[in-house]
């Protein structure tokens, strides 16, 4: 079903509102509803996340935009709240660290894609074996600390394995910037996927930010510390391919259109029919938020909104297991390195390299990715299943 | 650019050799700062009007949201239903074996974290100072090698019964909760041994509780082969309960200055020797 943008209004921002109550609404039930529905949750936080972010940065540059930016971001800011308050009271942050990179896992591998642009696509798997490594360090770290199978939460849609390994993702930051499109030649999905992945890695970054510290355990402590600095590197790597020459408005615009498109993508796949009726509540919001930025555009820049906006949305994001173009990328790809914006086979890294000097330095005192998963492999049941099978029977007791 | 402050001394607050015990420089309670505790209480007296302290509405809407709300999860269909599964499932029949799973499911569940558990009370042995009374490396391991053989007894039990014991039961998920705060209090490297004891003692309160509901439950079902082997599990559960207790005791004992009782010290065991 295609959505005809120009056409389809959405509700005006007076009547965008909501109570305390359906802000906290009922959350998903972590053991009956699909791994696509806590995907989609959890991503969904991000793209509001990175609404709210954007438009604070926008506002503290942008007089003439203060107050339509303070309009939009208050209802935005709700928004973000009704879809995080989705998530379950009994999901552990854990638990939900293994859903963050099971949306980092699946939606990149579906956005790697559709990317036309053969070099942003190759950025995009490049990322995704980072993610799809630190699934296995997370799921350890569950099963080794917690006795809890990461595969509960996955529901079998994703592997636990090993990818390009936690410990070598470690680069310089001027091996993590990348050469961004063109806004003037880039395809509407090119700048609909970039600003989509930033926006999942930045969340994803300030998750575990966030909860890193709540942690107990001194190896989860460590781990996530690690694990957050690369997603540091990603959203330095992702917001790098985003045309720094468009213009505050264009940007505002354009991420109004990231909004849309997310949410109408979630409204076409989504099984369960209370939260289907969130995203589609809130597609029509941000068709609201769409125009009225539109109309921003005209008043405060003299521009016509309609030579940024494609006349159709491209095809919805597919939310579903990619298993095999992930096992594909991982055969071919694991062993690919960045040198400034280009990607070489590690046996071109030179050892005096800036990234590899860094990466020496930081796993100086042990890497903690590489702790936690000595030896881990990914059981159903937890890998307890081989320890006891190697256990025997109950020695004779003794008084 | 400023020159770095040397640390002159260690703080007694962070100096590895601090007991919990010992006197040091918390400054949490009213009493810390008299002065600013004065002006706290009448600062809060100004600004609150008529208090009331019984959380009326709190409490009410907690109510009516309770009302309203749905389960955690429900019990997934049968995962097989060949053989011997179909004839048991048939003989306890509809809900009560669902029922049934769901608490072999919790148990599970329990007995898996309860072998992490151990394993880091393991390691937390291995940074304390020996005990004459126990507990030792080899009695720990010995208790959690069984909740490790309890986890493989219910992953058995539960396969029997046509389930699939990787799933989370309803029950399962709840204890997951309520025992979250268990990880976080044994895998902390600050908490000391007799913290954690006392935390695995908690533990061990539920588990034993557990066991001996799931005897009469399979009993009552008609399970009488289940029964006879939960029943010993259950009394390992029991002899792990009166050890742990007793390790708490006699190391209580000593952190105060007194006579551990008598009792303790046999229910400790010898150290050497594995749980009766």
């Amino acid at each position: 079903m295609a959505l005809d943008i120009s056409k389809e209004r959405g509700v005006a921002l007076e009547r965008q509102v909501f109570t305390w109550r359906e802000l906290a609404g009922r959350p998903y039930s972590k053991l009956d509803d699909d791994a696509f529905t806590r995907v989609r949750v959890i991503f969904m936080n991000g793209i509001e996340s990175e609404a709210l972010r954007f438009s604070h940065s926008c506002a503290r540059m942008n007089r003439a935009l203060q107050e339509p930016l303070a309009r939009v971001r208050r209802i935005e800011q709700h928004q973000q709240t009704m879809v995080n308050w989705l998530n379950p009271a009994d999901q552990s942050p854990l638990e939900t660290t293994i859903g963050f990179e099971q949306v980092a896992i699946e939606v990149t591998a579906a956005l790697a894609q559709q990317e036309p642009d053969p070099y942003l696509a190759q950025v995009y798997r490049f990322g995704l074996l980072e993610d799809f490594d630190h699934m296995h360090r997370f799921a350890a770290l569950l099963d080794r600390v917690e006795g809890k199978d990461a595969n509960n939460l996955l529901q079998s849609y994703t592997d636990i394995r090993p990818g390009r390994p936690t410990v070598v993702e470690h680069r310089d930051p001027r091996d993590d910037l990348r050469r961004p499109y063109d806004r003037l030649k880039a395809q509407p999905i090119t700048k609909l996927n970039a600003l989509t992945l930033m926006a999942a890695e930045h969340q994803t970054h300030d998750y575990y930010m966030n909860v890193g510290p709540t942690f107990a355990d001194p190896v989860a402590r460590m781990l996530y510390a690690e694990i957050a600095s690369i997603e540091e590197q990603h959203v330095t790597q992702y917001e790098s391919i985003i045309d720094p020459d468009e213009t505050w408005i264009e940007k505002w615009l354009l991420h109004e259109l990231t909004e849309v498109y997310n949410y109408w993508s979630c409204v076409q796949q989504e099984s369960n029919s209370r939260i289907k009726a969130v995203w589609e509540r809130f597609l029509d919001y941000e068709l609201g938020q769409l125009h009225f930025v539109g109309e921003v555009m005209k008043t405060v820049a003299g521009k016509d909104p309609a030579q940024f906006l494609p006349a159709e949305l491209p095809d919805p994001i597919k939310f579903e297991s990619q298993r095999e173009f992930v096992r594909e990328t991982l055969e071919g790809e694991v062993n690919l390195r960045a040198s400034g914006a280009d990607f070489i086979d590690v046996s071109q890294e030179k050892p005096d390299s800036l990234s590899v000097r860094y990466r020496e330095q930081m796993n100086r005192d042990g890497s903690p990715s590489e702790i936690v998963a000595q030896g881990y492999c990914w059981t159903p049941g937890t890998e307890l299943v081989r320890r006891v099978a190697g256990l025997g029977a109950a020695p004779t007791r003794r008084m | 650019m400023t020159k770095p402050t040397k640390p002159t001394k260690t703080e007694k607050h962070e100096d590895p050799s601090t007991k919990p015990s010992d006197l040091g420089p918390n400054r949490t309670g009213i009493a810390t700062s008299p002065i600013q505790s004065k002006a706290a209480v009448q600062g809060a007296i100004d600004g609150c009007g008529e208090p009331s302290a019984d959380g009326e509405e709190l409490a009410k809407t907690r109510a009516d949201h309770a009302r309203g709300a749905p389960p955690v999860g429900t019990m997934p269909p049968p995962a097989s239903m060949k053989g011997a599964a179909k004839a048991v499932v048939q003989a306890i029949k509809g809900n009560s074996a669902m029922a049934f799973l769901d608490l072999l499911g919790e148990r599970l569940a329990f007995e898996r974290t309860g072998t992490r558990l151990y394993d880091a009370l393991l390691v937390k042995l291995e940074g304390a100072d020996p005990r004459p009374n126990g507990p030792s490396r080899e009695q720990l391991e010995d208790i959690r090698d069984d909740e490790m053989r309890h986890f493989a007894l219910l992953r058995q039990a539960i396969e029997t019964l046509g389930g699939d014991p990787t799933v989370i039961t309803p029950s399962a998920d709840v204890a997951g909760v309520a025992g979250s705060g268990w990880v976080q209090a044994l895998s902390d490297p600050r908490t000391t041994l007799t913290e954690a004891l006392k935390v695995v003692l908690a533990a061990e309160l539920a588990d034993a509780d557990g066991w001996d509901t799931l005897v009469e439950v399979a009993s009552g079902l008609g399970q009488e082969e289940l029964a006879a082997q939960f029943s010993e599990a259950a009394v390992q559960e029991e002899s792990h309960l009166m050890r742990v207790r007793a390790w708490v005791i006699l190391a209580i004992s000593g952190q105060v200055g007194i006579e551990p009782p008598q009792m303790a010290i046999t229910d400790a065991g010898s150290p050497g020797v594995p749980a009766p």
